[in-house]
């Protein structure tokens, strides 16, 4: 059976018509070219292809496109700023050499923006002591939420070192703010 | 993977009707596990009823210190919740145990005690595997078995429930709120899930076409003196070797009440009354606890690979419950 869905991927509007059975993950990449998700797993297991999915970190591996329509992506391309200036995060990973062989970054990304809003909003962790906490923090609390990202390059310790850079750097922006 | 037709519901009551007339029919709500088997042939639906946007995404506080939460709140919210993380820890802790953020963000809370077991047979279709296909066998029985069950089991199936939330729920008291053909009714937490007997292909009590609208979660003095421990291969995100849920209400030094549930032993989350009845009334020290725990575990049935569990639910029971009593979570 097919379907008619409307998509906003990266700010665009995009109408497409999927087989019922498409996840989000084929319906971005091999029906609207969109190829910063990647296919690692496909289970669910490796995290690659996450997106920002109404707000939200979100696997598009595990969605039926049909149950998404109406949704709006922000894959990591469409991060950066119009003019081309990086995402804090994007910059992060840049500066503390989180990109490593790059198949699982895009994923890494979109999470690493999803954790720090989800840290920004207190909301707890595994790892988190003290459940009514407002303010979760620390180096276990990123490890922690980053694990449904997983690369076999090793990046890990830059990956961590970039979130922390680019959770300083939106917080002091939002005190300046 | 075959044909899908793909329905989304507006009305809770027309999506019951729509899956009970079609046996090729299932529910989907987050999707994060019936996706899956769907790519793996593990299930087959013709028919698909998306019950995600339904208008059950909603936490009410109920008189006397409950909550009912809709069948579809989304792990992360139900995790992140004021009243979940302030009363019912044990529930906030058990979802952050659970999945990824990314999965957490997708899974609904209904999904979440409808998922079904990781058993790697039940998920390989070229294996015999009684749950997935009545009649053909259980290869686990002579495989792979570290993660199967040592309680309550059977010849025809071994293997466990995988949802961190259903253990919870468990020790909690919680029951669930089913609209079926004939109208609603309630099921409590400790009937809902089955053991396997001659029948593991049924993982709860539930019939075609029923629909989980709510969990509801009775207000009581044990529940914001609780908590989960999940044991598990690696740090993070994977599924329990064994896990404990447990609250607690104690005078000075002794156990006026306690509840436990463990995971990662049965085919449905085991409330572990023996071990609750032992506690009752003594005074809670490492020996108590552990001696507790091993009247529950009398019953216990194990094989070179599973033997281990033994030990560690002991060992996790009253860790845990020292940990509670210490004021830590």
């Amino acid at each position: 059976m097919d379907a008619d869905i409307a998509l906003t991927v990266d700010g665009e509007r995009c109408a497409v018509t999927v087989d019922t059975r498409t996840t989000l993950l084929d319906a971005l990449r091999e029906r609207l070219g969109v190829t910063q998700p990647k296919k690692g797993c496909d289970h669910g297991q490796c995290g690659s292809c996450t997106v920002l999915l109404d707000g939200r970190r979100h696997l598009t591996c595990l969605a039926l496109a049909v149950a998404h329509d109406g949704a709006e992506i922000v894959t990591a391309g469409g991060l950066a700023s119009p003019d081309g200036d990086l995402h804090p995060v994007q910059q992060a990973f840049l500066d503390h050499d989180g990109y490593q062989c790059g198949y699982c970054t895009p994923g890494q990304v979109c999470s690493a923006v999803g954790v720090l809003d989800e840290l920004r909003a207190g909301h707890p962790s595994l790892v988190t002591d003290d459940l009514a906490a407002e303010d979760p923090d620390g180096d276990d609390e990123i490890r922690e939420r980053m694990s449904g990202n997983l690369c076999r390059c090793g990046a890990y310790a830059g990956i961590l070192a970039a979130v922390r850079q680019a959770g300083q750097q939106t917080t002091d922006r939002e005190v300046r703010a | 993977m075959k044909e899908l037709t793909y329905h989304r519901a507006t009305d809770a009551a027309a999506a019951v009707a729509l899956v009970a007339d079609d046996p090729d029919a299932r529910f989907l709500g987050g999707g994060t596990n019936l996706v899956d088997h769907l790519k793996l042939g593990v299930a087959r639906p013709g028919t698909l009823v998306d019950v995600s946007r339904l208008p059950l995404d909603t936490v009410e506080e109920l008189p006397g210190g409950g909550l009912r939460v809709g069948a579809a709140v989304r792990n992360s919210d139900l995790a992140a919740h004021p009243a979940v993380r302030r009363g019912f820890p044990a529930v906030a802790r058990a979802l952050l145990a659970g999945a990824s953020g990314q999965i957490r963000h997708q899974a609904t809370t209904a999904g979440n005690l409808l998922q079904r077991t990781r058993c790697v047979y039940f998920q390989d279709v070229t294996t015999a595997c009684n749950k997935r296909e009545p009649g053909t066998g259980c290869s686990a029985l002579e495989g792979y078995g570290r993660y199967n069950a040592i309680l309550g089991a059977s010849e025809a199936c071994v293997t466990t429930h995988p949802s961190d939330l259903a253990v919870a729920l468990t020790a909690l008291d919680a029951a669930v709120v089913v609209l079926g053909p004939d109208g609603e009714r309630r099921v409590p937490m400790t009937e809902l899930h089955r053991l396997p007997g001659h029948h593991p292909e049924h993982d709860t009590v539930l019939r075609h076409g029923d629909l989980i609208t709510a969990v509801e979660l009775p207000g009581s003095a044990v529940a914001p003196a609780s908590t989960y421990a999940k044991a598990r291969d690696r740090a993070s995100y994977a599924f329990a070797l064994v896990s404990v849920a447990a609250a607690l209400d104690l005078d000075g030094d002794v156990v006026r009440d306690v509840r436990l549930a463990w995971g990662g032993v049965a085919h449905r989350p085991w409330r572990a009354y023996v071990a609750e009845e032992a506690l009752r009334g003594a005074v809670l020290t490492e020996d108590s606890a552990r001696a507790a725990a091993s009247a529950e575990l009398a019953a216990a049935v194990t094989t070179d690979q599973t033997a281990y569990k033994v030990a560690m639910v002991r060992n996790l029971t009253a860790h845990t419950l020292l940990r509670l009593a210490g004021g830590a979570r």
